[in-house]
């Protein structure tokens, strides 16, 4: 396969769309948690009513279309290799605790990879909606259809004082989990983020990595999403969070016209050594890929570098996972040996720019 | 002052809680408070599974002012989840433990969600029938008494038919 070919397959077609404010916000997301009134959740429910529920939305929902979400596949996890799942895990279709588990546990995709229906996770499902850039308040409207679309034939637990039920009391209520992934490295260097990260965790909104809980923050990603589920309607954390965003946006373009300002040359000088390592290097960890492919992004964002496409932190952060190598090379791979492959796969990637 | 919520020790602390916008004040006693949730802890660490179980205080059954007597433990009919279950897993079996657990779950809600504990977002369209309505003339309820403040009668009137169709469409649902 060549790599041109391997990248389509690896990119979601809906981040090739550039959405506002994408220079600094990648993408937009919504995820609700839904259960079935009739069956225990799956931690306490029996294999059978699991497969029912699994059953049930094969025989509903594979191969429908959700408005301009065509087709859906249905994919049991059961039926994926290791690799496969931490492919899926890797695009942010399907969560880690989903990859995990193995019968009637199975996920629901639309043929543009922007909504994934995750079936059996810690919740029987759970919708997720993906919009490029900065759209939240979209995002939210369209996955409100989406779940009105799932409810016709759905019965869902729902509760008149306490909401939506789900397993997690962390997530009862609107069973909403909202979210926006920055790229803030001005704010990241100038050590900002880390002063304004207790604020905004008192606003009720939590900060972390780009692989969500426990992950850290490589390549100066940053996830932004609610903590709080109940007693705040969905509109409103969502305008919470978007206001904090737009702060940060605003911040961030700041920092970067500062460091432009003050100390252009030590910026530039900076941005050209990590795109000499990732034009040359020939072993490179996945830490030192994401660092530089950072600043060759924001390199690009600053008009620094030319001719380099804006999309390369995008697809090259995804593609340079352990679990898309070990797609790629079609075989297991060492740390030792990834760590080259992933060198002449960025070397590759980016003399296809030019 | 006696403590609002046991009435029996006096309040030593004063909470200001504002939820949606609207403020309340809280007066009790520290027990009390503990119990139900108004104080919440410095960082006790990160660990989501620790701060989940770490809510449910002890002082639930080793309570001396209230001797009440558990000779079985409380378990979910529908899943057979226990409450013993439930403290250490700090997760729901099924959605009928919201009812069967009903009584301990507010202090929870109210550290997870800074002191809420009622939902007020997206009601279920098919299965919430009657309770989008219920909200419906709620809302118009409100806007009827600031329009006749506001003497625009006519209006009022309008407001106040749609309310009796509203309320029709109830009264025949639950018929």
């Amino acid at each position: 396969m060549t790599l041109q070919q391997f990248m389509n397959e690896a990119i979601s077609p809906w981040m090739r769309e550039d959405g506002p404010d994408s220079d600094i916000v990648l993408s937009s997301r919504i995820r609700l948690a839904r259960n079935f009134a009739k069956y225990s959740f799956p931690i306490l429910a029996d294999e059978d009513d699991l497969d029912h529920i699994s059953t049930f939305i094969r025989k509903e929902y594979e191969n429908q279309s959700f408005q301009s979400y065509k087709s859906f596949s249905f994919i049991p996890i059961q039926d994926l290799t290791p690799v496969e799942r931490r492919v899926l895990v890797e695009k942010h279709l399907i969560s880690p605790h989903l990859a995990e588990q193995g019968h009637s546990s199975a996920v629901l995709i639309s043929e543009n990879e922007q909504v994934s229906i995750m079936v059996n996770e810690e919740d029987h499902l759970r919708l997720q909606l993906y919009f490029p850039g900065f759209q939240l308040t979209e995002a939210l409207g369209k996955v409100f259809e989406l779940d009105d679309w799932l409810e016709e034939k759905v019965n869902y637990a729902f509760d008149e004082k306490r909401g939506y039920l789900t397993g997690c009391p962390t997530n009862v209520g609107t069973g909403m989990r909202a979210s926006v992934m920055m790229h803030l490295p001005a704010l990241a260097w100038t050590q900002q983020v880390n002063r304004m990260i207790p604020a905004i965790n008192q606003l009720g909104l939590v900060v972390r990595g780009i692989y969500g809980e426990g992950s850290e923050a490589t390549g100066n990603i940053f996830q932004i999403s609610n903590q709080i589920t109940l007693g705040k309607s969905e509109e409103d954390i969502v305008e919470d969070l978007q206001s904090v965003a737009r702060q940060l946006v605003e911040h961030e373009r700041r920092a970067r016209s500062r460091i432009m300002e003050q100390s252009s040359k030590r910026l530039e000088d900076r941005i050209y050594r990590s795109y000499g390592i990732l034009s040359y290097s020939r072993i490179i960890e996945s830490k030192e890929a994401a660092t530089c492919l950072s600043d060759v992004r924001l390199g690009i964002d600053l008009g620094i570098i030319e001719n380099v496409s804006r999309s390369i932190l995008n697809e090259l952060m995804v593609l340079t996972q352990p679990g898309f190598l070990q797609q790629y090379a079609q075989k297991s791979l060492t740390p030792n040996e990834r760590d080259v492959l992933r060198a002449s796969l960025i070397r590759e990637r980016i003399q296809l720019e030019n | 002052m006696e403590c609002q919520e046991c009435h029996k020790r006096p309040a030593t602390l004063h909470f200001t809680q504002v939820i949606n916008g609207d403020k309340t004040e809280v007066y009790v006693c520290e027990v009390c408070a503990k119990e139900k949730g108004y104080m919440t802890y410095p960082e006790e660490g990160y660990s989501l599974h620790h701060l989940l179980s770490g809510l449910f205080s002890p002082p639930f059954e080793t309570q001396q002012n209230t001797p009440r007597k558990q000779t079985k433990e409380l378990q979910c009919p529908k899943c057979e989840m226990t409450l013993s279950k439930f403290k250490q897993v700090g997760k729901f079996g099924c959605s009928q433990c919201y009812q069967t657990f009903e009584e301990y779950l507010d202090p929870i809600f109210r550290r997870v969600h800074s002191g809420n504990t009622a939902h007020h977002g997206k009601i279920p369209a098919r299965k919430g029938g009657d309770l989008r309505i219920k909200k419906e003339v709620d809302a118009y309820r409100e806007e009827l008494q600031r329009l006749i403040k506001n003497e625009a009668f006519e209006e009022a009137a309008t407001i106040r038919d749609k309310i009796k169709e509203l309320e029709k469409k109830l009264g025949g649902d639950e018929g």
